[in-house]
């Protein structure tokens, strides 16, 4: 590991997290001895070949999984299950097709305390909020349509206004623009920037995209391959907003060019 | 979908049901066959006509049974349908069983019932019950066993308890498949109720065209093969446009291009 020293105040600590789970009959390790610490409002993205256990990295944020070995702590308490102040999105948008754009939006306030039981009450207010939200990430006037009668770009946007509804301390984004094309790839990370900078909530992310990595990152995480662990870190200290152009920066690049050859050595191993 | 679309999508159909009773007329004069092998199209609709009174008399009981067992199917099928899906015990466990007993002929089942019941109405219900009861449980069950993960990962990651999974996403999600079963079954539910009417039932089309048979009145029993095919054809098509009104979202593919 290299860059300066992680932060005092951690918000989420990993400590020697090793997660092994069963597959086919056998044990596979996902993840070994990760430890890293994201204070509060930090934007860490992991980076990493595909098949690395990014995924279960985020997985074991979300409470979804549990590590074999190690703690996680997010907040002030450890992780032993699914948890209310975590909002998660994933590569594919996974709208629930029986309900339109706006519904869809409205799910985690329908299951997460304290919002469900005022959910019925305050419907209007918070039919309000969400409607705010759409209209930030660009689908105004939206709400009111089907899933499938928009596109994978404006799914992926709504997807990320349902994990941001429910005023979520931490947001997981695994992959979420993976699936889409670069222009409109682009134009969500500058969304999610936007709302990231308005709403100041601690993101983990996972890509296999550097560009997207360091345009969007105030830390940077290289993962190996299976089992993952970390081999690099790096914090970007671009000035924010940062916008399309600096990513041609020459700072950019140099960045860009260092986290690309430890990536490679990671491959090639 | 314009007038025009729905014109043009009905007409296919009813170029080849017009064609077929044409074929069948011109099959029957052109070989001279018997009326009592097989009776024109002609002679059914003049035995429709005829028996126009026994026929509704008859279609009543038959209607009654079916929907009857049809719809102790509907409630039966999906509570065990949800509860085989809900838990990999009660699936493992119940399986074997169900499939064991969805082989039996229910025709063989009938003498059974007319032993504890008696010939009439109960074991007309009772047949149609059995035989439409599976295909509700099976696809049910399949529309819960087939939910993608990513979709459940979304709640828990909520913190959705397994109960609100099941209500938030399992239940919306098995009903096009839940509604599909049922345009199966309402048909079966007919076979079921005409078997039982055939072998133990002094009412009831299926006791219609045996009685039919035994007389040699073969454009009788024609004519109640027809009636029991437009009224197996009218009860699928009511379910069908049900099914479109309820889970139209899980059919958009087709409204689209069709």
């Amino acid at each position: 590991m290299s860059g300066s020293q992680p932060p005092v105040e951690a918000f989420v600590r990993l400590d020697h997290v090793t997660l092994d789970y069963p597959h086919e009959g056998e044990t596979v390790r996902a993840i070994e001895d990760v430890s890293l610490t994201a204070r509060q409002g930090e934007f860490v993205v992991v980076a990493g070949p595909s098949g690395c256990g990014k995924t279960t990295l985020l997985k074991s944020l979300a409470g979804l999984l549990l590590p074999t070995a190690g703690t996680v702590v997010v907040g002030d308490m450890p992780v032993r299950g699914p948890q209310k102040i975590v909002g998660m999105a994933f590569q594919n948008p996974i709208m629930l097709p029986w309900r339109n754009i706006l519904d869809n939006v409205l799910l985690p306030l329908e299951i997460v305390t304290p919002h469900r039981e005022r959910f019925r009450r305050d419907r209007a207010a918070y039919m309000a909020q969400a409607q705010e939200l759409l209209a930030s990430v660009g689908l105004e006037g939206f709400g009111e349509r089907d899933p499938w009668q928009v596109s994978g770009g404006q799914q992926q946007r709504a997807s990320l206004c349902r994990a941001l509804i429910h005023h979520p301390d931490l947001l997981l984004l695994d992959e979420p623009f993976g699936a889409l094309d670069a222009f409109t790839r682009e134009e969500l990370w500058q969304v999610l920037q936007a709302l990231w900078m308005k709403r100041q909530f601690t993101v983990f992310l996972v890509t296999h995209d550097l560009r997207e990595a360091l345009f969007l990152a105030d830390t940077v995480y290289v993962m190996s391959t299976r089992p993952g662990h970390l081999v690099y870190r790096t914090t970007v200290t671009l000035p924010r907003p940062r916008s399309l152009e600096d990513t041609f920066s020459a700072a950019f690049t140099e960045a860009y060019h260092e986290v690309r050859r430890r990536i490679g050595e990671v491959m090639a191993r | 979908m314009s007038r025009h679309g729905r014109w043009a999508e009905l007409l296919p159909p009813t170029v080849v049901i017009l064609a077929a009773i044409v074929l069948w007329e011109l099959v029957v004069i052109v070989f001279r066959v018997p009326e009592f092998v097989l009776p024109g199209p002609m002679a059914v609709w003049a035995a429709l006509q005829k028996w126009r009174a026994a026929i509704w008399f008859n279609a009543e009981q038959t209607l009654y049974t079916t929907l009857v067992g049809f719809a102790l199917a509907v409630v039966g099928g999906m509570g065990l349908g949800l509860a085989v899906g809900y838990s990999t015990l009660v699936y493992r466990a119940l399986y074997p069983l169900l499939i064991g007993f969805n082989s039996v002929p229910k025709a063989a089942i009938v003498p059974v019932l007319v032993i504890w019941f008696g010939i009439g109405t109960i074991p007309a219900i009772l047949t149609a019950f059995l035989i439409s009861f599976f295909p509700i449980v099976v696809n049910v069950s399949t529309g819960l066993a087939t939910l993608e993960p990513e979709l459940q990962d979304v709640l828990r990651s909520l913190g959705a308890s397994k109960r609100e999974i099941f209500l938030k996403v399992g239940i919306p999600r098995s009903l096009p498949y839940f509604f599909a079963s049922l345009k199966v079954s309402v048909t079966l539910a007919f076979v079921g109720a005409v078997i039982s009417e055939t072998v133990a039932a002094n009412r009831g089309i299926g006791y219609m065209m045996l009685a039919a048979s035994s007389r040699f009145e073969v454009p009788l029993v024609f004519a109640g093969l027809v009636v029991v095919a437009l009224m197996g054809v009218a009860l699928f098509a009511a379910f069908a446009v049900i099914e479109r009104r309820l889970t139209g979202w899980a059919y958009r593919g087709q409204s689209i291009t069709g």
